[in-house]
């Protein structure tokens, strides 16, 4: 059995003057055990598919399971056996960080006591502040009381919709490794991410723009895929750079990418490209070949399926 | 049970933690009821007056006696002229003034009638009408007390007599009228803003996702404003009895009774309330404007309802503090039992029963 299936899920918002698909035929599926990612930028369409997961939102087209069960048939089933963290921070922010635990666990009928050992390496982190209230926590505290109190009745799937967005990077990288400690209990994961970075730390990813899934595998296969090779540039004027970059004519593909520019080009013309670069006055010019990262190979698919809008402006 | 229960402690916590709003739970019904009992009155009491006595003999003297008797007026200064009176008023300390013709007794004993001169200060028309009243019973009575020395044939008397409130009290209406109003308010607008709370804070999400039915979600969040509507009964009642002087006439029991299905009532409107707002403002707005003004205005709390047009007549019937006023009304001051109030009764429970129906079948078990 999967954890999760979901069948040419549709999900449209209407307003008064348009339709928004915020979900758009998207089918994966999730293993038991296994933290699957959902990496996309913001208004992707992540939340409404999580949503529909938790039987919160009912999908307009398509059919989803969770641990087998449908969940518009069996919505009483599945919400006995999820824990659900909403993006937004969703805990009492007047009441103390005990209180909040205590209410969670008693509400999703079970004790603090008995579910202890389960949530213990984070919430050790939080016992100085036990007595303090919610709202006047950091962010990476609340966090962490959020992972907390969604743990703490044992789900068998844990629906984390961007747990570590607004959080330190401290914070998420201690984050991302009590996932990792929750996995080997066997919980199944299914979170969601506007960083590229926290993707290679899934067992899976799915890429996904305006409601498209645009590719779903491991996130070492999803590198091997870009296919080509991708160069570094750096000069002294890197806005200038950008622009000759993208004007120089074999460049197939150029984004601003940190301290560095990212490029793809047609073609092994480094050295044309290094002459063309000199003409135009940059210096202390460097570009050496880099390892793609899942940024990259979201750009690329982003350019490889560009949204209907975009498409319709062209 | 257990949900339930840490639920309702949650929910206690809320409302004791924001210690500003629960002062004003608790504080508004008395302060409310204490400005509306002693402050905001029709009652007129020690009004100044002036006396002009163009006779000054036995009989004015005596008129002018029972004045100064009377708790309602003080003789603020005595007139010698006719063109003194004008001054006395534009002065603005004198409400009233009392004007006896000349030669006042020999006209009564010989022609049988004299006259007294009764002018008002009628920029609040309803204060000159109380003053003139009772300055008019003050001189009948004087009359009533020469007819029965003289025993003279065809006298025609008036005799009006204040039922339930001989003495025309404020606090009559002002008890009912209060009651209704901080009752709604409380019930209504406190629940409905604690259930929205939930949805706009996000916490809704997460209650939804719970194994937690959502009745008891409800429940959990009607039960901690029961109780504080059943303490602001007792305050109430408590300040009306022992401070403002109103005795409960009829039974307690009853009383209570009645205002437990208005305080179910005005939950389920709450309730309602809730499933129609999305954030605490509109449930405020909802509240204040959909249920605060038809009880001030169309509960014939403020404004008698008989003297409304027919639209606002059959309008005030579905506010549902109109009918919990009358049921007051009838228990607190004329000591009626239930079954003059039955129907009353009835109403608000059908009430309660319509507006439960449609807000379980409005409550979104989704988002």
């Amino acid at each position: 059995m999967k954890a999760v299936e979901l069948k040419n899920i549709i999900k449209t918002y209407s307003t008064k003057k348009e339709t928004i698909t915020a979900v758009d035929d998207v089918s994966f599926s999730v293993e038991e055990g296994e933290i699957f990612g959902l990496i996309g930028p913001d208004g992707a369409g992540k939340t409404s598919i999580f949503r529909i997961l938790t039987t919160l939102l009912l999908a307009d087209k398509g059919n989803a399971k969770v641990l087998g069960n449908d969940v518009v048939k069996e919505w009483k089933t599945i919400r006995d056996i999820i824990g659900y963290m909403p993006g937004r921070f969703s805990l009492y922010q007047d009441l103390t960080v005990e209180e909040n635990l205590d209410f969670f666990a008693t509400i999703f009928n079970t004790t603090v006591q008995e579910n202890y050992d389960l949530v213990a390496d984070i919430y050790k982190q939080l016992e100085p502040f036990k007595t303090r209230r919610a709202g006047k926590l950091s962010g990476g505290m609340k966090q962490k009381l959020a992972l907390s109190c969604a743990l703490i009745h044992k789900p068998k799937i844990l629906f984390l919709d961007e747990p570590t967005t607004g959080v330190d990077p401290v914070s998420r990288k201690e984050f991302w490794e009590m996932l990792k400690r929750l996995k080997k209990q066997g919980i199944t994961i299914l979170v969601s991410t506007p960083y590229m970075d926290e993707a290679k730390l899934c067992d899976r990813i799915a890429l996904i723009q305006k409601g498209k899934i645009l590719s779903i595998n491991t996130p070492v296969e999803i590198v091997k895929q870009f296919g080509q090779n991708l160069y570094a540039a750096h000069s002294e004027n890197m806005f200038k750079l950008l622009n000759d970059l993208r004007a120089f004519p074999k460049t197939k593909s150029c984004f601003a990418f940190g301290e560095n520019h990212h490029l793809t080009l047609d073609g092994e013309n480094i050295e044309e490209l290094k002459n063309y670069l000199a003409e135009r006055g940059h210096k202390q010019l460097t570009i050496r070949e880099i390892k793609p990262e899942i940024e990259d190979c979201f750009m690329q698919l982003m350019k490889a399926h560009p949204n209907p809008s975009q498409r319709e402006g062209l | 049970m257990k949900q339930l229960l840490i639920f309702i402690r949650k929910e206690f916590r809320h409302i004791l933690r924001d210690y500003r709003s629960m002062l004003v739970l608790l504080g508004l019904p008395i302060v409310q009821l204490l400005i509306f009992g002693f402050a905001i009155t029709n009652e007129t009491r020690n009004s100044s007056i002036a006396i002009l006595d163009n006779a000054k003999d036995e009989t004015t003297q005596k008129i002018i006696t029972k004045f100064e008797n009377s708790r309602y007026f003080d003789i603020d200064r005595t007139l010698t002229t006719n063109e003194q009176i004008e001054a006395a008023f534009k002065s603005g300390k004198i409400k009233l003034a009392i004007v006896f013709q000349s030669n006042f007794q020999n006209e009564l004993a010989h022609a049988n009638k004299a006259q007294i001169q009764l002018i008002a200060d009628a920029t609040d028309p309803n204060q000159a009408t109380t003053l003139v009243n009772y300055a008019s019973s003050i001189i009948m009575d004087y009359q009533n007390e020469l007819n029965e020395t003289n025993k003279l044939p065809y006298t025609i008397k008036t005799e009006t007599r204040m039922l339930y409130n001989p003495q025309l009290k404020g606090a009559y209406t002002s008890v009912p009228g209060v009651m209704g109003m901080i009752l709604l308010l409380i019930s209504a607008m406190m629940t409905s803003i604690a259930i929205v709370k939930e949805k706009e804070l996000g916490t809704m999400e997460i209650l939804l996702v719970s194994p937690m039915k959502p009745w008891l979600v409800i429940l959990s969040k009607a039960i901690p404003y029961f109780i504080i509507s059943l303490i602001n009964v007792a305050t109430i009642l408590i300040l009306s009895v022992f401070i403002l002087g109103l005795p409960i006439q009829g039974s307690l029991t009853l009383l209570i009774l009645a205002t437990v299905i208005y305080i179910f009532c005005a939950l389920s409107l709450g309730l309602l309330i809730s499933t129609i707002t999305e954030t605490q403002q509109e449930a405020m707005l909802i509240s204040l404007l959909g249920l605060m003004m038809p009880v001030v205005m169309l509960s014939g709390y403020a404004f008698p309802i008989a003297n409304m047009p027919f639209v606002l007549q059959a309008l005030s019937n579905v506010v549902p503090a109109k009918w919990y006023i009358v049921i007051v009304k009838g228990i607190m001051i004329k000591g009626i039992g239930i079954s003059q109030i039955w129907k009353e009764l009835l109403i608000l429970l059908v009430m309660t029963v319509l507006f439960l129906t449609i807000s379980i079948k409005r409550f979104k078990i989704r988002l």
